[in-house]
This record gives structure tokens, C-alpha cells and sequence, in this order.
């Protein structure tokens, strides 16, 4: 008796080993960051833009990058997908870990390191193209062909930004004929069509009315669920309403981190403190 | 506002509008005169006959060669100039974004070529067809003018795809694109009404042309069935017959010019059509 007591003991106290491990194996994975950013600087020849950025951006959350016009938000974002290959002018050194992969270092595929990152820039930009098009547009670079699939994505992302309503009827027009508001969710749908798990947005409602700013604010609280989000912007009650994690930055540094509560109304900083007074 | 600015307001005024209704009074006096010594020569026998023996010294008959023969050469040396031109001006633009120099060097050729009178492709183009063993022929007038239209179409394709915003390359970029798929996919149907315009108004510079033919293209009363075969173009049928000591010659060359103006009014009126139609997917 006294030894079946014992075995069966063990047995659960193994069992709660095996959980508590199980359990701190997933917060250990959850806490992982999805973006490790090490040492990261950019420059031109008249000065340096980003110095020395070191940074992880977590898992499944929405990380605003704050600070005045010109501090570097922009460059930053862009470094991630590895846009700022498009500027000869910039000469970038550092480290950017994605999913444990440097992609900084030559040799990478870099039209599949960028489907991992769903882009919306300040201003819409829609491709030339209909409705339709646009979102099927990531589809068949990606390779599928079966105009099913692509139908029952194109219908699924654009439910997902809520815009299937209003163009179900007008899928062949031109995406050029929506409001900028329709056009911003439509990119929005196009870049969640090639299944990014993180989405760069660089002030996405700055050209928006606050109808359309509220509509895409409410997707990305919906969307943090699945993708991480890396919104750029300098309206600080967008900061508040948004962010679960706040970096300040100032002339091409991290001036501060952390959670918007903790950063925002009790800054450590005198940079900040005084932006967040004046604004800039 | 003081008087002074009031005054400079006005002067500035008066001048932008003469300068503007300068070009339309400018353009409709040319039509006038062209139209008023043309039209009563006109004939349908003109545009739809080939000249008779002597046409030139009065001779009957029409220029049906001439006008043939220009369009043959024209859409030839446009489809040359487009397959030089549009990758030229897309490599420009896509493959070498980030060298700045390069692209201006490149760009400071075209400019200079563009610049090089006509006259001089037409003796350029008179050394190759030697070098090459050709015979004036229609080959040799639809290389020639190639060679002339071409700058001036990859300057034009490279300004319409200077003015496509960058946000929409990194948008294509961001979705997955490698570089060509971005400039066939995207940049080359943004920039689609742009290219029309630029090879209508191409393909009327080459239409217009007579000095980059004179040497190269010949001249012959026939419709050419061959490459190799001489053509006749408008430009030269109506500097010969200006030369003419007749009258009724000289008339016939204004009918002519009325023709040359006529296409290139319908070219210019048909980019405007085309620009605006195919601009409707553009973003603006």
C-alpha cells in the first residue's frame, strides 16, 4: 500500500514537473522575440540615421516606434524588410534575426524574407490594377495558380479588413476607385493575402479621416492575435490606444522603452518628457 | 497686398498669357497657311493613287507611295526603337536604382543624342548601310530612324517611370516581387498610358522626318513589297516637289503637307485619347 502510495506520488509529482516544464518552454517561446535587432546603424554620407539600434520586438503585439519627424522610425521599419536596399545612399551594417536567420547577410532570398512582412506605407499605393488583382497580386508571385484558392483568398482577406461589402459587386475596378480609407485597408488585405506573421506599418493613418483611422486602429487590435505589428507613428494618443510596447526614439536612438502606462505617463528621460510636452 | 505686388502680379500675367497664346496662334497660322494653299490641290486622287510617269513634272496620279512608304518606315523604325527602348529605360530605372551616377551618365548620352540633328543620324546612317553592304532601301531608312527616335523614346519612357512614386516599387517589393517582376508587373502597367504617349509622339517625329531618310530610304514611285526595296516618304515627296519650277507642282506639295499634318494631328489627339484611357488604373 505504502508503496503504490509512493509510486503514484512520484508519478505526479513527474507529471507536474513535465507540465511546469511544458508550461515554461511555452512562455520561453511566447517571450522569444521575433525580431532580435543587434548593433543596427544606417548612414549617408551627410550623417548617420540609425546608431547602434539594439532591439527585440515580442511575439504578438502591437510595438510602436515613437519620436519627432527625422529621428529614424521610417528608416528603421524599412530596415527590416530590407528596403533600404533600394537607397544606394544608405550603407547599412548589423544584425536583424528573424525566425533565427540574419537577414542582413548576403545570399538571402529576399522576395520570400519580405512575404514574412506585410508593408502599409503613409499613403495607400495600390498596384495598377483591379480589386481583384491586388490582393491575387502576392498569390501568383508566391506561385498558386488555382483560381479557386486565389477567389477564396482574395474574398477571405478583404472580409478580414472588412471591405468585402463594399466591393463585392466592384471586384474588376480599378482599386484606384476607392476612397484613400478603402484604398489603406485594401493594401492592408493584399499584404495578409501572402500570410506575413508580421506587418510594418509606417503611419498608415496619417492621410486618413478619423472614420477610417478608428477602422484601421480596430483591425490591428484584431490582428495582433495572429501577427506582430510594428506601427510607426508620432500621434501619441494613437501610441496609447495601440501599443503594448513603446520605443522612443531620438536623432537615430533608442531614448527609451517599454509599456506605454509605464514610458508614456512617467517618462525617465528628459527627451521625452519634453516631447511629450511639446510634441516634438 | 501693396501696390507694387499688385503691379508685378499683372506683368506676370500679360506675359504667361502671351507666351501661351503665342504657341496657339503660332500653331493655327501654320495650319491656316498649310490648309489654305493645300486643300484646293487635294484630291482623292492624290491620296489614293500612285504617282503616274512624270508626276513630278506635272504628271498625273498621287502620292499613295509616299504616304505608305512613310507609315512602313515609321512603324518599323518604332518597333525597333521600342524593343531598344523600353527595356533600356526600365534596366534605367529598376536595375540601377541605387547607382545615381550611372543613371545620369546614361542619361546625359541620351540627352546628347537626342540633341544631334537629324541630318547627321541621316549620314551616320548612310556610313552603316555602306558598311553593311545595303542599298538605300527600306531597311536601311527604318534602321536610321530607329536610331533617331530611339534616344528620344527611352527619355521619354525614363521620365514617365521618374515619375512613378517609389512607395509603389517597395509596396511590389514587399509583397514578394524579385526586380523584373516589378518592372513588367507593375512599373511597366503604371507607366502604360505614359509609354503610348511617348510612342505616338515617337512615331511622328519618325513620320516627320526627311533629313534622316534623304540618304537612307531612297525614293520610288512604287509601294516597296520588300525590305531591301527603296520607299518613298512624305516628307521627301514634298521636298521634291516644292523644288519643282511648276505650279501646279508646288501646289500638290501643300496638299501633301496638309496629309503629313492631318496624321500627325491624329496621332497627337489619338495619345491624348489613349493616355487618358489607360491612365484609369494608374494611381495618381
Amino acid at each position: 500500500m505504502k508503496q503504490m502510495a509512493f509510486t503514484y506520488q512520484s508519478g505526479f509529482l513527474s507529471e507536474c514537473a513535465t507540465l511546469q516544464n511544458e508550461m515554461e518552454m511555452e512562455k520561453a517561446i511566447k517571450d522569444t522575440p521575433i525580431i532580435e535587432i543587434k548593433d543596427l546603424t544606417v548612414k549617408t554620407r551627410e550623417g548617420v540615421i540609425l546608431k547602434n539600434i539594439n532591439l527585440d520586438i515580442p511575439k504578438n503585439k502591437i510595438v510602436v516606434l515613437l519620436g519627432p519627424s527625422g529621428c529614424g522610425k521610417t528608416t528603421l521599419l524599412k530596415s527590416l524588410n530590407r528596403l533600404t536596399d533600394l537607397h544606394k545612399e544608405l550603407k547599412v551594417s548589423g544584425q536583424i534575426i528573424i525566425d533565427g536567420q540574419d537577414i542582413m547577410r548576403a545570399g538571402q532570398n529576399l522576395a520570400s524574407m519580405r512575404q514574412k512582412m506585410g508593408l502599409l506605407s503613409q499613403r495607400p499605393f495600390p498596384l495598377p490594377a483591379s480589386i481583384y488583382k491586388n490582393v491575387a497580386y502576392g498569390l501568383k508571385l508566391k506561385g498558386i495558380r488555382s483560381k479557386r484558392l486565389i477567389a477564396h483568398s482574395v474574398e477571405t482577406n478583404l472580409k478580414r479588413v472588412g471591405l468585402w461589402n463594399e466591393v463585392k459587386d466592384r471586384l474588376k475596378s480599378p482599386a484606384t476607385s476607392l476612397s484613400i480609407g478603402q484604398q489603406q485597408r485594401l493594401c492592408l488585405a493584399r499584404g495578409l493575402a501572402v500570410k506575413p506573421t508580421i506587418i510594418l506599418a509606417d503611419e498608415p493613418t496619417s492621410a486618413l479621416d478619423p472614420i477610417s483611422t478608428k477602422i484601421i486602429e480596430n483591425l490591428f487590435k484584431e490582428l495582433k492575435k495572429h501577427y506582430t505589428i510594428i506601427l510607426v507613428t508620432h500621434v501619441l494618443r494613437q501610441a496609447l490606444r495601440l501599443a503594448d510596447h513603446v520605443v522612443f526614439m531620438y536623432y537615430g536612438e533608442i531614448i527609451e522603452q517599454g509599456h506605454p502606462d509605464e514610458i508614456l505617463k512617467n517618462p525617465k528621460t528628459r527627451i521625452l518628457k519634453k516631447y511629450l510636452v511639446d510634441g516634438n | 497686398m501693396n501696390r507694387w505686388k499688385i503691379i508685378e502680379e499683372w506683368i506676370f500675367k500679360i506675359i504667361s498669357f502671351i507666351a501661351a497664346y503665342s504657341v496657339v496662334i503660332i500653331l493655327l497660322y501654320l495650319l491656316i497657311v498649310v490648309f489654305n494653299k493645300g486643300v484646293g490641290a487635294l484630291s482623292w486622287e492624290i491620296v489614293f493613287s500612285l504617282p503616274e510617269g512624270g508626276y513630278y513634272f506635272g504628271g498625273g496620279g498621287g502620292i499613295l507611295n509616299a504616304i505608305v512608304g512613310s507609315f512602313y518606315l515609321s512603324l518599323g523604325a518604332t518597333v525597333l526603337a521600342v524593343f531598344i527602348g523600353l527595356p533600356a529605360a526600365l534596366f534605367i530605372n529598376v536595375q540601377l536604382i541605387r547607382l545615381k551616377r550611372t543613371q545620369n551618365t546614361i542619361r546625359f548620352f541620351l540627352d546628347a543624342l537626342w540633341g544631334i540633328p537629324s541630318i547627321v543620324y541621316g549620314a551616320f546612317g548612310f556610313a552603316v548601310m555602306l558598311l553593311l553592304g545595303l542599298n538605300a532601301s527600306l531597311l536601311a531608312g527604318i534602321i536610321t530612324v530607329a536610331l533617331l527616335i530611339t534616344p528620344i523614346l527611352v527619355r521619354a519612357f525614363d521620365e514617365v517611370l521618374k515619375t512613378i512614386p517609389v512607395e509603389l516599387q517597395e509596396a511590389s517589393y514587399s509583397l514578394g516581387s524579385t526586380r523584373t517582376e516589378t518592372a513588367l508587373k507593375v512599373l511597366f502597367k503604371q507607366g502604360f498610358a505614359g509609354f503610348i504617349t511617348a510612342l505616338l509622339l515617337a512615331f511622328g517625329r519618325g513620320i516627320g522626318d526627311a533629313a534622316s531618310v534623304l540618304f537612307t530610304a531612297g525614293f520610288t514611285d512604287n509601294i516597296p513589297v520588300a525590305l531591301d526595296e527603296p520607299v518613298a516618304t512624305l516628307p521627301l515627296s514634298i521636298f521634291f516637289q516644292l523644288s519643282s519650277p511648276i505650279e501646279e507642282v508646288r501646289q500638290r506639295a501643300y496638299a501633301a503637307a496638309v496629309i503629313l499634318t492631318v496624321i500627325i494631328l491624329i496621332i497627337s489627339v489619338s495619345a491624348r485619347f489613349l493616355s487618358k484611357r489607360y491612365s484609369k488604373n494608374s494611381i495618381k
